[in-house]
């Protein structure tokens, strides 16, 4: 056991746990929060997802203590019930989900490759979320909510 | 944070005015003390004007919270704000059984169970408006919670019962608000879950915690039928307080922490001894038809052989259909709080009640200490590992006197799990001169071992079997002659038979030299329902081989199906869908290309399981002829499932449904060696991910009247694989008869074709 403190969507926590303990145990036991889901343990389908120096990262697979002194975002840091993220807005518009298992995967994917590149293709954001699964197949719903947080984010760049 | 005391201290307030039920002791359907029959045990209005609503159909995502939310507050008349459904929760909520087979929408949308209760709730409290105001029913109009008679007076439904019981039973004659008058249902009504999960807040079974919970994991056996010679809880000293359970053959371990749990069932030195060996998969299907059976006979003519041996040609063909798995995402979970005689268990199954006795056997508790609270899972398709999850985290719990959140590992979750059932479908049938299909005989053997628990079968799922208990058995047994009404058997029969039994024929269709036997025969593996439960395996093989025939007859399959049905809902979803795809009308005989990548369409129809939806789908899909690669482009539904509650949420169940289905016919099937399932993660049992290139999707809604309200989640997906084989023969002229279609099961068929 050892003190570690993380920085998690804004906030500074200190937490006494094995340094090896995988972050998403951390996020969800000590820290109590419920956007990042563990699914398979082994980065293969993107439930776990978080956001780590602008990358997505699997937080099922990596130790607590690898994460240093950088912000962590979660799904709930993106915005909140009253004031969501746009792009949980065009998520919530569209309504791009059924069970809803998948999403930290699927809306932290996107967010990070139009946040790199606000300019990305269809193809390029589809072939980002190839390491994130979705079992109900609400594919359709996400794509669409996906391309319609980048029209908006395009138009906010570029107002005419 | 709001800390599941909260929640449990919230919601106990809430059922404090309602739960006077249950002091009213035991009632009749399966020892549930909440007696359906009350109006009481359904529905409540708070002293704020509050509708409580209790159902026991739960929500996994397909959106049933929203639509029973929508009802209550149509029949009711208030806004949807102001309705508050409990769902699935043995303290409170009416037994309804399992929510599973599409069957939410036929017990509570018609004239039975949640409607009924709202109907009866609203007219009793325009009864007692009515006493209250002096003055006939009839003048009185209610809506947002408060009644008014003609000259204006008011009365709030608050004032009338506010707080109160209704003290009714549920009024058989009380009316539905008719279709015209719908404001709140029919309505696309955004799902009322989305914000919370889409902001992260959402509360799965998974994020379940309660104060001094412990962490627990199971360790499963090698491979199917090993047992327990021995295990060394010595392994495991070092890691801090971790506790070794052992009953049976069910080992399991609980640690302080998730991680600690974990390195303790790897750690933990078990010796298994070896189970029989299983039966080699190449040579599966051939296994599946040697087995002893036991033998159901859906219809039969009595005329088929004599038929067969006059027809001019007979076609024969034989479907095999895999292994798949419900491969939730998030694997299954639950908290189970066993201590003093008493269990409190948070799950995710499709059956709290089930559940609750299943438990209890387990604990050796009595019924009444057990409680089951419905929390949502990750989407489960049906039998996940929901129910198994649920009883291993209370057999830890009991084991250790405190709470225990169990969650399984990706292999505990895919190598133990029920799967959709394996089967072999055999097809013999003639057309005849005039193009009319004179005879159809069909066999199939469909793989069966456990299956839901239910209210008294453990063993019916891997927990069960492992802490003692056997599966049903399967007693080998030859064919009863059919009789009474004709049973579907999970579309075994074909929607172009009449159906005949004793002169009553139930079918839609006009093919009456038939015959529809099926041999269950024992799996070496569990199998369960996995969304439309033998219904896709059995459609893929009747729709396939319907277009053999029509190619036979040089038909157009749009026309051919047309000719052999009669029932006018599948007639209007075939016609809806040829039409909105722009059908274009030609005979079953493609023009073959022999290189490149080729285009074709095909058509797939379904009477889900005699009369629970219809559904119809057009496929567009190209064939890579170098690759054997298949692409769907388009997909064309229509889907006639009666009166819609929303239609928003048919949409999203319709696309999804034909997505996952594309899935399961292109990449999806369970491998195994000699001793385990060795499709066990998403490198081993694939899944189409959210980087494949969609089709398109266009569904169509149709709304017949004077139909009562079907199920909905599971009848698009019942026919995508075979439109998808149909377009691929369209395609290329080659017939895949084995799902999933992969490149080199079609390669070997398109080199097999130009050989």
């Amino acid at each position: 056991m050892q003190q570690i403190t993380l920085r998690v969507n804004g906030r500074q926590h200190a937490v006494k746990v094995d340094p090896e303990t995988p972050l998403l145990f951390v996020l969800n036991d000590d820290l109590g929060l419920r956007g990042p889901r563990f699914g398979c343990g082994m980065a293969q389908c993107g439930a776990c997802t978080v956001i780590l120096r602008g990358q997505v990262v699997r937080s099922c697979v990596m130790p607590v203590r690898a994460v240093g002194d950088d912000e962590v975002t979660t799904l709930e840091g993106l915005g909140t019930p009253e004031k969501p993220h746009p792009i949980q807005q065009a998520f919530i518009e569209e309504g791009a989900a059924q069970c809803g298992y998948c999403l930290s995967g699927v809306i932290l994917t996107a967010k990070a490759v139009l946040d790199g590149k606000p300019d990305a293709s269809d193809e390029e954001i589809r072939i980002a979320l190839g390491g994130v699964l979705c079992r109900c197949f609400a594919h359709t719903r996400m794509l669409r909510a996906i391309r319609k947080y980048a029209s908006g984010n395009r138009q906010h760049a570029n107002p005419a | 944070m709001q800390t599941r005391r909260d929640f449990l201290r919230s919601g106990g307030a809430l059922i404090v005015s309602f739960s006077a039920a249950s002091a009213q002791g035991p009632f009749d359907t399966h020892d549930s003390h909440i007696d359906p029959k009350k109006l009481d045990s359904w529905l409540a209005v708070g002293a704020d004007g509050t509708i409580t609503a209790h159902t026991g159909k739960c929500d996994f995502g397909q959106g049933i919270f929203t639509a029973q939310t929508q009802l209550v507050a149509e029949e009711l008349c208030v806004p949807l704000s102001r309705v508050k459904l409990i769902q699935c929760d043995t303290a409170v909520t009416p037994d309804q059984g399992t929510t599973s087979g599409s069957q939410s929408t036929p017990a509570n949308f018609n004239s039975q169970g949640l409607a009924l209760a709202a109907a009866t709730a609203r007219e009793a409290l325009l009864g007692l408006a009515a006493q209250k105001l002096g003055g006939s029913v009839d003048q009185l109009t209610a809506a947002d919670g408060v009644i008014a008679d003609a000259a204006g007076r008011r009365v709030t439904y608050a004032e009338l019962v506010g707080g109160r019981h209704f003290n009714l039973p549920l009024d058989a004659s009380a009316k539905r608000r008719s279709r015209e008058q719908w404001t709140v249902l029919g309505k696309p009504v955004p799902s009322l879950d989305r914000v919370a999960l889409m902001t992260g807040r959402f509360e799965f079974v998974q994020s379940v915690r309660v104060p001094r919970m412990l962490h627990g994991r199971v360790v499963r056996p090698p491979g199917m039928g090993a047992t327990v010679a021995s295990v060394d809880k010595g392994s495991v000293r070092d890691i801090p307080g971790v506790r070794v359970v052992v009953r049976k053959d069910f080992v399991g371990v609980v640690a302080e922490t998730q991680y600690q749990a974990g390195l303790a069932a790897r750690q933990l030195a078990v010796r298994w001894s070896p189970g029989p060996e299983l039966p080699a998969q190449r040579s599966f299907f051939e296994h599946l038809q040697r087995q002893p059976s036991r033998d159901t006979l859906s219809v039969d003519s009595g005329d088929v052989e004599r038929a067969l041996g006059a027809a001019a040609g007979v076609l024969r063909a034989q479907y095999r259909y895999p292994y798949q798995m419900h491969g939730s995402v998030g694997t299954s979970c639950a908290v189970a709080d066993v201590r003093a005689g008493r269990a409190t268990v948070w799950s995710a199954t499709q059956s709290v009640y089930p559940t609750r006795s299943i438990v209890a056997k387990l604990l050796g508790l009595p019924l009444q200490n057990v409680r089951v609270i419905y929390v949502r899972g990750s989407g489960c398709y049906g039998l996940n590992g929901a129910d198994a999850v649920s009883f291993d985290a209370a057999v830890l719990s009991q084991a250790v006197g405190r709470p225990v959140r169990l969650q399984f590992s990706r292999q505990d979750e895919m190598m133990w799990e029920n799967l959709g059932a394996a089967c072999v479908v055999e097809h013999r049938a003639a057309v005849g001169a005039d193009g009319q299909i004179t005879v159809w005989d069909r066999a199939d053997w469909v793989a069966s071992l456990g299956n839901r628990p239910g209210y008294d079968r453990p063993g019916n799922v891997i927990s069960g079997m492992l802490a003692g208990y056997e599966p049903e058995p399967l007693k080998p047994g030859p064919a009863k002659a059919p009789a009474g009404k004709l049973q579907n058997q999970s579309n075994a029969v074909p929607c172009y038979f009449a159906g005949c039994i004793d002169g009553n024929c139930g079918g839609g269709g006009m093919i009456r030299s038939e015959r529809v036997l099926t041999h269950t025969v024992r799996s070496p593996f569990f199998t369960g329902p996995l969304r439309s439960p033998l219904r896709i395996q059995n459609a893929f093989a009747n729709e396939c081989f319907m277009d053999e025939l029509c190619a036979q007859a040089k038909a157009d399959p749009v026309a051919f199906r047309l000719q052999h049905l009669h029932d006018p809902r599948i007639i209007g979803v075939v016609q809806a869908a040829a039409k909105a795809a722009a059908w274009e009308t030609r005979a079953a005989a493609p023009a073959v290309r022999k290189t490149g990548v080729v285009r074709g369409r095909g058509i797939a129809c379904v009477d889900y399981e005699g009369g629970n939806g219809y559904a119809a789908l057009v496929a567009e899909v190209t064939v890579n002829l170098e690759t054997g690669v298949v692409r769907p482009v388009r997909f064309v539904a229509a889907v006639d499932c009666g009166p819609i509650s929303n239609p928003d949420g048919l949409r999203n169940q319709t696309e999804g449904g034909i997505l996952q289905g594309m899935s399961r016919a292109l990449v999806e099937e369970v491998t195994w060696d000699n001793r385990r399932i060795t499709s066990a993660d998403w490198e081993t049992y694939n899944s189409l991910h959210l980087d494949y290139e969609m089709p398109t999707i266009e569904t169509v809604l149709v709304t017949p009247e004077g139909v009562p309200a079907n199920g909905a989640g599971e009848t698009a997906i019942t026919v995508t694989p075979a439109a998808i084989g149909n377009a691929i023969f369209d395609a290329t002229g080659v017939r895949l008869r084995e799902l999933p279609f992969t490149p080199e099961r079609v390669m070997a068929a398109i080199r097999e074709n130009r050989a």
